[in-house]
């Protein structure tokens, strides 16, 4: 049985997908986004490592709370980094029952096999995906995340294609993404997307900031405060109203 | 009796005896919709709101007290009539004061005169000398009986606060008179059915427990006159049964107030009234002579006599049980045994309340919970929790099979049967103590004696001399010194009960409790979490012992990692269960008093503090004198995976081992709730169905964030933290009446957050 690299995993979620929900964090990221609160996923092939069944033995202790919407969801790091534990991680969960939600910035996405066909495989297992998109402009992008955007924009519509339910989600940062014509590009690119069931605002937020300091690493954004309320509402209307 | 006052009842065994169920289960309409019948607060409800707020703002500009009594001992007939304000005396649907005025408080000395005299003083004011000299010379007091009897041995426990709290110096409270009685029967039918128990008791050979008996059943019939009395004062005659939802509730509340204004116990709980008095608004909804606003007024004015309750406290009580409570505790919903749910439109106005009239801390409102209630009351109230922190949660579900389906909530968490059942009080052993003196012989790590020794209160076992703990041998010494503290414990606690029958008894509670009480024996353990997880370092990491010059373990010194209660570790989790267990079958080997059946609690109200500042270090790396976690939370920054983990463990413990109650406190910030309120009411439901469905027994519910806490001690001005409410273990405070010590305590626990 394949093991996975674990960062953490959580009891209780409640803000990631749908109802009362077990979170678990996979290590290794290739994104390096400036207001990443979780650097300390970033390093690939470490952590503690468990299988697919002992990950759900810990999560079914809370299937209690769970009642009709809840389930798991995996994030990271970049959970598709570790796409082959995924698969067998959602398949044995859809076995159980389980409602399975994916957070991904989809970054590792590519219509290239041996992804793809990876990839088409977990979607058959995976009930939904919450899509992080950092900027719709590829070169703000770049700047934000170290990586280009068109993969990620692409797995979108590979999704629509098949159907697959997404929620979008978008960290809303002044002076980075808080930009009303970014907005909405942002806006009309969902637009064209059928599958796209919620739209989440998440306000840019200090907390993990910390964790820099812990791990010696220069927080580039040290400026940059919260978006103020009515910038959040901005952000809101145009992106989901 | 007329029966005008039935009418549209349907008839069964209540009307020739008393029972007050029957009466229930066969009359209540069940409520199935959602909160949109609910009606705002009337011109006269935030006028006399308005007024009290006035009034309380004033209390706390005063140090807390607004006025106290120094001329007249309280009783049932001691004051005239009393009003919110004498010239708004009309806008009260509700009327009835403890004393003459609001907020002021009674001299109460029957528990003790030192006490009662103390709590004047501490605030300024000067009772009537005469009182000393009445209820030294001429009239014993509960507290003098109770200390002329302790053992040197009793007190040595009591002064190192291995046993801490006891109702040695305050009533015991905790019984919750049938109030509802006072509504459905009037007071004449009351007397003559207690006078058909005097004419039947005993067989005219007079055993120690006939004459109590008999003496006690006059005290109750004389008690039951009084409130006659009472309601005459303020131009009510309740000989008879209410004829209508207004008469209903004020009969109700008359029967209360005769409670709070003869005892002073520590709490005073009001029982399960909503669904009972929805029958009689509903009668009177059909007739048309009520509407819905009118119905919710006479809630919200109940509610507000609730809120107003007062009594003279002494300093020492008040850091056992801070922020002026008075567990006025008050319970909705609940399933009947025939397996209808018991919601009604009352439980929703109940909830209401804390909207019409802003969040208080009482009256104690706690929904009686199980995943079988409708979807759209749960909504509601976990509504009422995100926007309030002001209500409870307990699993009616365990509850049920135990109690009925009559039961209610007599103190914080702990459930009785209405009407059927009394409860002793007993406070806590500290058992976090316990294990020290384990370890030390007996010895305490703190107190000393006057040549500065360490008192040797337990029993002169030999101590633990080696280096290194080894948790065999400290399980085997915690055995022996559990078995010497819990036959303390409970001897203590039987003389105190049998004081406080002879010399403060509840006659005005009793009397609406039927004569064949059952009673139960309400011990309680502080120190849980500490306890299990000191025992999780000696047998998974490597504790060490630091000892002073005397040679007693002062300090523990942890090497590794151990499993810590509260992550869902059944490691630590069956220490947990076996540490319940080994106490409750230790105290089930006395006698307790009166035949009263034993049971214990995990609960500590904010006594957490108090015990902790008498305990040393313990092996779990909690640092001397530090507060413990309060009732059967994990110790603070225990719990490393998250708010589900933290309630699977708590949830583990058996109920019916803890039959008084297992308190469990969470704070989660509301962001980590859901992203607004719709989501957050949703994902609270399923905490509380997933919770409750596992078999815990009860949850304190709190949302918001630290920075508020933080705010609200550094700015407690700020008016919109006049009334901000927050669930500690078992009841609720307003955050700004705790001392800064419990508000930092407050603010150091886990707060369930999420980046």
């Amino acid at each position: 049985m394949i093991k996975g690299f674990i960062h953490s995993t959580e009891s209780f979620g409640s803000v990631d997908g749908p109802g009362v929900r077990f979170l678990i964090f996979l290590k290794g990221c290739d994104m390096r986004c400036r207001y990443c609160h979780n650097p300390d996923t970033w390093e690939k092939n470490c952590g503690e490592e468990m299988t697919a069944d002992e990950l759900l033995d810990k999560a079914v202790r809370y299937k209690s709370y769970w009642r009709k919407d809840g389930g798991i969801t995996v994030s990271g790091g970049e959970a598709l980094l570790q796409i082959d534990f995924l698969i067998e991680l959602f398949e044995k969960a859809k076995e159980m029952g389980i409602n399975t939600c994916l957070d991904t910035s989809a970054q590792p996405f590519t219509r290239e096999d041996p992804f793809f066909s990876k990839f088409e495989r977990l979607m058959k297992s995976t009930d939904l995906l919450l899509l992080d998109i950092k900027h719709i402009d590829s070169a703000e992008h770049k700047k934000l995340t170290g990586q280009p955007n068109e993969n990620i924009l692409d797995c979108a519509r590979y999704l629509d294609s098949i159907h697959k339910p997404i929620w979008i989600r978008h960290v809303l940062v002044p002076g980075i993404t808080d930009n009303d014509v970014y907005l909405k590009e942002t806006r009309a690119f969902i637009d064209t997307l059928s599958n796209v069931e919620k739209v989440e605002v998440l306000p840019y937020h200090t907390l993990g900031t910390f964790k820099y300091e812990e791990m010696g690493l220069t927080y580039s954004l040290k400026d940059v405060n919260p978006p103020e309320a009515d910038r959040i509402a901005n952000a809101i209307e145009i992106l989901t109203k | 009796m007329s029966r005008e006052a039935w009418r549209g009842f349907e008839d069964g065994h209540w009307n020739e005896d008393v029972n007050v169920r029957d009466f229930i289960q066969r009359n209540y309409t069940q409520y199935d919709g959602n909160e949109d019948f609910l009606a705002g607060p009337t011109e006269a409800t935030d006028k006399l709101w308005g007024e009290l707020q006035k009034l309380q703002a004033a209390e706390r500009a005063n140090k807390g007290v607004l006025d106290m009594e120094t001329e007249v001992v309280s009783s049932l007939t001691a004051y005239g009539p009393g009003y919110i304000n004498e010239d708004m005396k009309d806008l009260e649907k509700v009327v009835g004061l403890q004393t003459d005025k609001p907020l002021k408080r009674a001299f109460m000395p029957f528990g003790g005169i030192k006490m009662a005299e103390e709590a004047c003083t501490t605030y300024g004011y000067t009772p009537n000398p005469r009182f000393h000299e009445i209820f030294t010379k001429y009239h014993k007091t509960h507290n003098q009986a109770v200390f002329d009897a302790y053992t040197p041995e009793m007190r040595a426990a009591r002064h190192s606060h291995i046993v801490t709290g006891l109702p040695d110096t305050y009533g015991r409270g905790r019984i919750v008179g049938d109030y509802r009685r006072v509504a459905l029967y009037g007071i004449d039918f009351l007397i003559e059915k207690k006078e058909a128990d005097k004419a039947n008791c005993g067989c005219g050979v007079m055993t120690d427990d006939v004459i109590r008996q008999r003496e006690e059943l006059s005290e109750q019939i004389r008690a039951l006159r009084d409130m006659k009395a009472m309601a005459e004062i303020y131009g009510f005659d309740i000989s008879q049964p209410a004829k209508n939802a207004r008469e209903a509730v004020q009969w109700l509340y008359f029967g209360y107030l005769a409670a709070i204004k003869s005892q002073n116990g520590a709490a005073m709980s009001v029982g399960r009234i909503s669904t009972f008095l929805d029958i009689y608004i509903e009668r009177d909804l059909k007739e048309g002579t009520l509407t819905e606003t009118e119905a919710q007024e006479l809630i919200d004015h109940m509610v507000m006599k609730f809120r107003m309750v007062k009594f003279a406290r002494i300093p020492s009580y008040n850091e056992l049980f801070t922020g002026d409570p008075v567990w006025a505790t008050l319970e909705v919903a609940g399933l009947g045994m025939d397996g209808r749910h018991m919601v009604t439109k009352n439980d929703y106005r109940f909830l209401h309340t804390l909207e019409n009239m802003g969040p208080s801390p009482e009256p104690n409102l706690t929904v009686l919970y199980t995943s079988q209630l409708p979807e759209t009351f749960k909504l509601y109230a976990s509504k009422i929790s995100v926007t309030t922190s002001s209500i409870q949660y307990e699993n009616d579900d365990v509850m049920r099979p135990i109690w009925g389906d009559d039961y209610s909530i007599c103190c914080c968490v702990s459930a009785t049967q209405t009407g059927k059942e009394m409860q002793f009080f007993g406070a806590r052993a500290n058992l976090a103590k316990c294990l020290l003196y384990a370890i030390n012989g007996g010895k305490d790590e703190k107190f000393m004696t006057k040549d500065g020794k360490h008192m040797q209160i337990g029993p002169e076992y030999a101590p633990i001399t080696g280096d290194v703990l080894d948790f065999d041998e400290v399980m085997h010494k915690y055995d022996l010194m559990l078995d010497w503290l819990a036959g303390l414990y409970v001897n203590i606690l039987n003389l105190i009960h049998y004081m406080h029958d002879k010399y403060y008894y509840e006659a005005a509670e009793l009397a609406l409790i039927d004569t064949d009480v059952r009673r139960t024996f309400a011990t309680g353990i502080a120190g849980f979490s500490h306890v299990v997880d000191s025992l999780c370092a000696i047998k998974y990491a490597k504790v060490s012992v630091v000892r002073d010059e005397e040679g007693v373990a002062v300090d523990y010194k942890i090497d590794g990692d151990f499993p810590k209660y509260g992550n869902d570790d059944a490691r630590a989790d069956e220490i947990a269960v076996w540490l319940l267990k080994t106490f409750m079958n230790k105290v089930r080997k006395y006698d307790t008093y009166r035949d009263s059946e034993p049971t214990t609690s995990i609960l500590t109200i904010t006594s957490n503090v108090v015990y902790g500042k008498a305990t040393g270090a313990l092996p779990d790396g909690r640092e001397a004198f530090k507060p413990f976690a309060p009732g059967a939370n994990p110790a603070y920054g225990a719990e490393q995976n998250g708010l589900l983990a933290s309630l699977n463990s708590v949830a583990k413990l058996p109920y019916e081992y803890a039959l008084d109650g297992i308190s469990n406190t969470q704070t989660i910030n509301p962001g980590a709730l859901g992203h607004d309120d719709d989501e957050r009411k949703a994902n609270l439901a399923n905490v509380l169905d997933g919770y409750f469905d596992r078999g815990a027994h009860h949850l304190n519910v709190n949302v918001f964030g630290v920075e508020k806490l933080k705010d609200a001690m550094e700015h407690p001005e700020k008016p919109e933290y006049a009334n901000f409410t927050i669930r500690v273990s078992g009841y609720a405070v307003k955050f700004i009446d705790l001392t800064r010590e419990q508000q930092l305590d407050v603010i150091n626990r886990t707060c369930h957050d999420r980046m």
